[in-house]
């Protein structure tokens, strides 16, 4: 290899995550700073890396919090990275932390970086809360208030119904569409069946289950312990071992009801967790000894229109980065495809195997082609592992990249789909 | 035109700006921080002189050209070169003519503070009408005098209660604790806080302002409650007399100038300032020739040259430490090294023990917190610092490992013999023991050079202690970075060399005997406890002894029994007696006295006597010894011992013996230390004293070959004095 490629090839030195809980759950008292702040402290001393040979932190993030919303920098201060490492945080809805991630890699490929981290970090127990907006109008006005009078004056025409403190909108801001929605919608279009999106689900938490026995997750999760008890949190609880078929057929339509085939069962579970990875220029990591684990070879983003195609990206990305590399969807040897909705996974496999979709969406002459499942999240995904939106791209990449390894493959292509009609394809070549 | 006044002295300088005001910059070029001394008094006197021949001066900041240090406080060797009463007087009368002078100028004065100002140094900024201190970490204020055995001489005593009240002054002086900026500002100590970089710039506005009237000096009035009771002489003595029982409780009457301060600052009030500042005169000169202050003083010296690391030059760098066994030990050095900006890999046997250390990290870090002394950002970063595992696979990458597993020979070299395998062949592997030999330890290591013994002490927080101990095969380089660590940790540091119980436990060992000697003879409990707190050690040797644990004493003795003569030593086999029925001291709840839940809520307290404990040890009648007897035999058996290390090569000097007793065992600091004891009894009246309890107690309180050698020849342990 040229050593001018070399130098600006990006590889996986390692990644971890603390374990995904179930909102409400294991890190409820926690802010999205202190989990990306353990994962950070996990990764430093995994890869014993000196944090100050850092050149930049990057960390994925939705729900920002206000205090913290360079998230990326709070938690790289607390996690002993010194103050010389610039950080910055990115959102891209469910894709952040793969933003995170390819930000740090277009560094290195342009020389301005040797060794980034790219992570994520997301709290769903602690959303941020707001007064309503003529509430909010007032105690902005209110700053300037001098004397009972003013203060009397900004009450006038306030409504009893505005100082009820309002949620974070679940809903996508263009369309006003809630997500689970478009999935059902999705399903629908792709004639994916309620049962075969249980069944789907079903094979998320069993393989998910399995992985854990065999201790697959061991080199990605780096335990958490959390004040003021520090029992220690060594593993995802999100995964339903006992669940089956039985119980997710009884389980009502979540979104589109009375008639709507996506259910709570067969949709993710609103999870807090956060994730990391270290990545460096291949000529970096020979120089200092680390044995990287896959290299980054090409990725592509995508959009579509968010009312029509929210969660179909990854239809559009897998081809368009398969192409770039000159591969076949069969040469891939390990997919790792965020699952967001069990529908909305099957949909995008219909898709990829659809010529009517290829000659119409991706101007192609036939179908990408049809994935084979056991290639397909042999570990589980998003479904039983959880998915906390920030943390969920670089979890997809160190799994991906554990798995080559684990199943002797070459290629790992990563995917996901994210609000905003967007999506993300990445591909991975095994190291050595 | 700004210009500067040329000065005979070089300690100070003048500058003049265009607007006529004059700052004087305090600078000694041939120290890091500034002192007061007789030149620096020299020097204020010629600066006042200047400033006292200018027409058109406009007023004057008074501030430092040090990074971040104004004036760390007087100049200790040069009031250890006095020889009488009458010269220290001397001084203190020049100190407070100097202040009068600066009171005396007819223009704004101001001092701008920023770093420590401390003793002499806060007394210089009295002087000025108007304190600005600067919001820097490093700023502090403080009259530390009373923690060297003396009282302020510069007229701390007589201005400080007036500008801030006089139990708030009463309680600064007593204690000699440091005030930082926001409650200086809020106690009215300093009367305005500017950033660091304004400072100078600020001064000099706040003189300007001050000339102009747009700047009053206001102090803030104090509340109704503290000005009734401070106003009138007869609730002021309800002050005094509440002072007076607080300080006798605390020092047992053994330090003599908590009760001469209180009476400066009476006379100053109560008679006038005049009469202050002599009465503040008299004390000073006179407690700067009391034993008590002299080893308070030589103390203080040993510790500051504990600060230089002997052979710094071998030490290798290290950022992450790794700590084997997260017990009451194992995390209280994972917290002073976190604490201390290190990182820690904190291992035990399952993940849930090792993060119980980091816990206690955190809940420590918490109550920080709570206080108000970090927020919420520091305490995560400290906490986080600390990685807790159950596998070696996480510390690979440690520079130094420190074990800290249970007081066994086999499972410490074990624990060892693996780490060896894991971390590279520069780490540094130190074992944390109370009492096996360091030797034996490194034993079960392939490269005994990178073994060495640091030993601190319990609760490890608290005792600023660590005795590190080489073998003869240690290396520099293992030895010096040991020694950086611990001062990192924020440790006093003594080495000694490898043998039974080292110096510290050692001596500790033979001075519990003793106790549980007194104990079989008849001697109370409770009563023997009160004694020796009565007589400075912060607590009695039972209470030491539950806390050390009765069975890890029981432990230590057999260790050291292998080592002594058994002719010279009679051995107590109590506290085996006593481990056996498992009284076992705090961690049993049960031992020489009941133990339960602390009533604030931390930690566990004493309780009852455990009545019972005779009755395990067969005895039925009680008859104590004398205190004097008591303190003696104790005492002694202590002092005895460590001479013994001094002349057996264990102990590196008398001055180490002494840092490592007082601050490691508690031995009471008025007396400074084992050696210090001797050179300040006299060697001949120790030695006849010991003769004496030999006589009537039995040959192991011969006094050692260096006594009757310092008897013989009219010397001393210590050459400074």
């Amino acid at each position: 290899m040229p050593s001018d490629s070399h130098k600006h090839t990006a590889v996986l030195v390692d990644g971890c995550r603390i374990p995904f809980q179930k909102s409400g759950s294991g890190y409820t008292e926690l802010m999205s700073y202190d989990m990306g702040r353990m994962v950070l402290r996990g990764l430093l001393t995994r890869t014993g890396l000196p944090p100050d040979e850092l050149d930049r932190v990057v960390m994925g993030s939705v729900i920002q919090d206000v205090q913290t919303s360079n998230v990326a920098r709070e938690a790289a201060l607390a996690a002993g990275i010194p103050s010389e490492v610039p950080a910055f945080t990115v959102t891209m809805a469910c894709i952040s932390s793969n933003q995170a991630l390819t930000s740090g890699v277009d560094l290195i490929r342009a020389g301005l970086a040797d060794r980034i981290v790219a992570g994520g970090t997301e709290t769903l127990s602690d959303p941020p809360i707001r007064v309503a907006r003529p509430l909010r109008k007032r105690l902005f006005e209110a700053r300037q208030a001098e004397g009972i009078q003013d203060y009397w004056d900004l009450l006038e025409g306030l409504n009893p119904r505005d100082i009820i403190p309002e949620s974070p909108s679940i809903e996508e801001f263009s369309t006003g569409e809630v997500m689970g929605e478009s999935a059902d919608r999705l399903a629908a279009a792709f004639g994916i069946s309620r049962r075969e999106q249980d069944e789907y689900a079903l094979r998320s938490h069993q393989l998910a289950a399995e992985a854990r026995e065999d201790g697959a997750f061991d080199p990605e999760l780096y335990p958490a312990a959390v004040p003021p008890d520090f029992d220690p949190i060594t593993t995802d609880n999100v995964i339903r071992d006992n669940t089956s078929l039985e119980q997710l057929r009884q389980l009502p339509p979540a979104f589109v009801k009375p008639f709507g085939t996506v259910t709570a069962g067969n949709s993710s579970a609103l999870t807090d967790g956060a994730s990391a990875t270290l990545v460096t220029s291949a000529e970096v990591a020979e120089a200092d000894g680390l044995t990287p684990k896959a290299a980054f070879r090409d990725y592509r983003y995508v959009a579509q229109d968010p009312g029509t195609e929210l969660l179909l990206g990854p239809a559009y990305a897998i081809p368009q980065v398969l192409d770039a590399a000159g591969l076949a969807l069969d040469d891939v040897d390990v997919i790792e495809l965020h699952e967001a909705f069990a529908g909305q996974v099957l949909a995008v496999l219909e898709a990829l195997q659809s010529d009517t979709f290829a000659e119409q969406k991706l101007n192609r002459a036939s179908a990408v082609g049809t994935v084979q499942m056991d290639r397909l999240n042999a570990w589980g995904g998003s479904l039983s592992l959880g998915h906390p939106f920030g943390a969920t791209g670089t979890r997809l990449v160190t799994t991906a990249a554990h798995r080559l390894h684990a199943e002797d493959g070459r290629w790992a292509l990563v995917a996901a789909c994210a609000a905003g009609g967007q999506g993300h394809a990445m591909l991975m070549e095994r190291l050595p | 035109m700004a210009h500067s006044v040329d000065l005979n002295t070089d300690l100070l300088r003048l500058d003049m700006d265009d607007s006529g005001v004059a700052t004087v910059w305090i600078d000694d070029p041939s120290a890091e921080v500034n002192t007061i001394s007789r030149e620096t008094l020299d020097g204020f006197s010629e600066v006042l002189g200047s400033l006292e021949q200018m027409s058109d001066l406009l007023g004057v900041v008074f501030i430092s050209a040090k990074e971040a240090s104004f004036i760390v406080g007087a100049d200790l060797r040069m009031l250890q070169q006095f020889d009488t009463p009458a010269e220290i007087r001397g001084l203190s009368r020049r100190a407070h003519r100097l202040h009068w002078r600066v009171q005396s100028l007819d223009v704004p004065t101001v001092a701008a503070i920023e770093g420590p100002c401390l003793g002499g140094g806060l007394e210089m900024a009295l002087s000025c009408d108007y304190r600005l201190a600067s919001t820097h970490d490093a700023t502090k204020l403080a009259l530390p005098e009373v923690n060297l055995g003396l009282i302020p001489g510069g007229g701390g005593t007589q201005y400080l209660p007036r500008l801030i009240g006089l139990q708030q002054a009463l309680s600064l002086m007593l204690t000699g604790k440091n005030t930082y900026p926001r409650k200086a500002r809020k106690i009215g100590l300093v009367d305005a806080l500017i950033h660091s970089p304004g400072l100078h710039e600020a001064g000099r506005r706040a003189v300007r302002q001050i000339a102009n009237g747009t700047v009053s000096i206001n102090r803030s009035q104090p509340s109704v409650a503290k000005r009734l009771l401070e106003s009138n002489p007869v609730s002021r003595r309800i002050v005094y007399r509440q002072a007076r029982r607080r300080t006798r409780s605390r020092t047992n009457g053994h330090y003599p100038a908590p009760p001469r301060l209180i009476d400066a600052v009476k006379t100053g009030l109560e008679q006038g300032l005049d009469r202050g500042l002599d009465a503040e005169m008299r004390h000073f000169g006179e407690l700067a020739f009391t034993d008590e202050s002299k080893a308070l003083v030589q103390l203080f010296f040993g510790r500051q040259a504990g600060k230089d690391n002997p052979v710094s030059q071998h030490a290798a760098p290290f950022r992450t430490v790794g700590i084997l066994g997260a017990g009451q030990m194992g995390g209280g050095i994972t917290e002073v090294t976190a604490a201390n900006d290190l990182d820690v890999v904190l291992k035990d046997q399952t993940l849930k023990q090792a993060a119980a250390g980091k816990r206690q990290v955190w809940a420590d870090m918490n109550r920080k917190m709570e206080k108000g002394i970090v927020n919420q950002f520091e305490r995560d970063k400290v906490a986080e610092r600390v990685v807790p595992t159950a596998s070696y696979d996480d510390m690979s990458h440690c520079d130094v490992i420190i074990e800290a597993v249970p007081e066994s020979l086999q499972l410490k070299r074990q624990v060892l013999s693996e780490i060896e395998d894991v971390v590279s062949d520069d780490a540094i592997l130190a074992t944390n023991t109370s009492s096996l030999p360091i030797q034996r330890i490194a034993e079960g290591v392939d490269d005994p050079e990178r073994v060495i013994g640091m030993h601190y002490f319990s609760p490890v927080g608290d005792i600023p202690l660590v005795e590190i101990i080489t073998t003869e095969q240690t290396s520099d380089e293992t030895l010096s970075t040991a020694y950086e660590l611990a001062l990192a940790q924020g440790k006093t540091v003594i080495i000694v060399n490898d043998g039974p119980g080292f110096y510290t436990t050692r001596i500790l060992a033979l001075y519990l005997n003793e106790a549980l000697l007194l104990l079989e003879e008849g001697a109370d409990v409770p009563a023997v406890d009160e004694t020796m707190r009565a007589y400075g050690f912060p607590m009695g040797p039972f209470e030491l002894l539950d806390f050390v644990g009765i069975d890890v004493a029981g432990k230590i003795t057999e260790v050291m029994d292998e080592h002594l003569p058994l002719d010279r030593v009679d051995i107590s086999d109590s506290a085996r007696k006593l481990a056996d029925a498992n009284l076992l001291g705090q961690k049993t709840n049960i031992g020489f006295y009941h133990y339960g839940p602390a009533e604030n809520g931390t930690g566990k307290e004493r309780k009852d006597f455990n009545e019972d404990i005779y009755r395990n040890l067969g005895q039925t009648s009680r008859t104590t010894p004398p205190a004097e007897i008591v303190q003696d035999r104790l005492t002694l058996m202590m002092v005895n011992e460590a001479v013994r290390c001094l002349e057996d090569g264990i102990l590196r000097s008398p001055s180490d013996g002494d840092i490592g007793a007082v601050f490691g065992l508690g031995f009471p600091p008025y007396l400074g230390g084992p050696f210090r004891y001797v050179d300040q009894n006299g060697p001949g009246a120790v030695a006849r004293r010991l003769r004496d309890l030999a006589y009537q107690y039995g040959s192991r309180f011969d006094p050692p070959d260096r006594i009757v050698q310092h008897e013989g020849r009219g010397t001393r342990f210590h050459r400074d004095d």
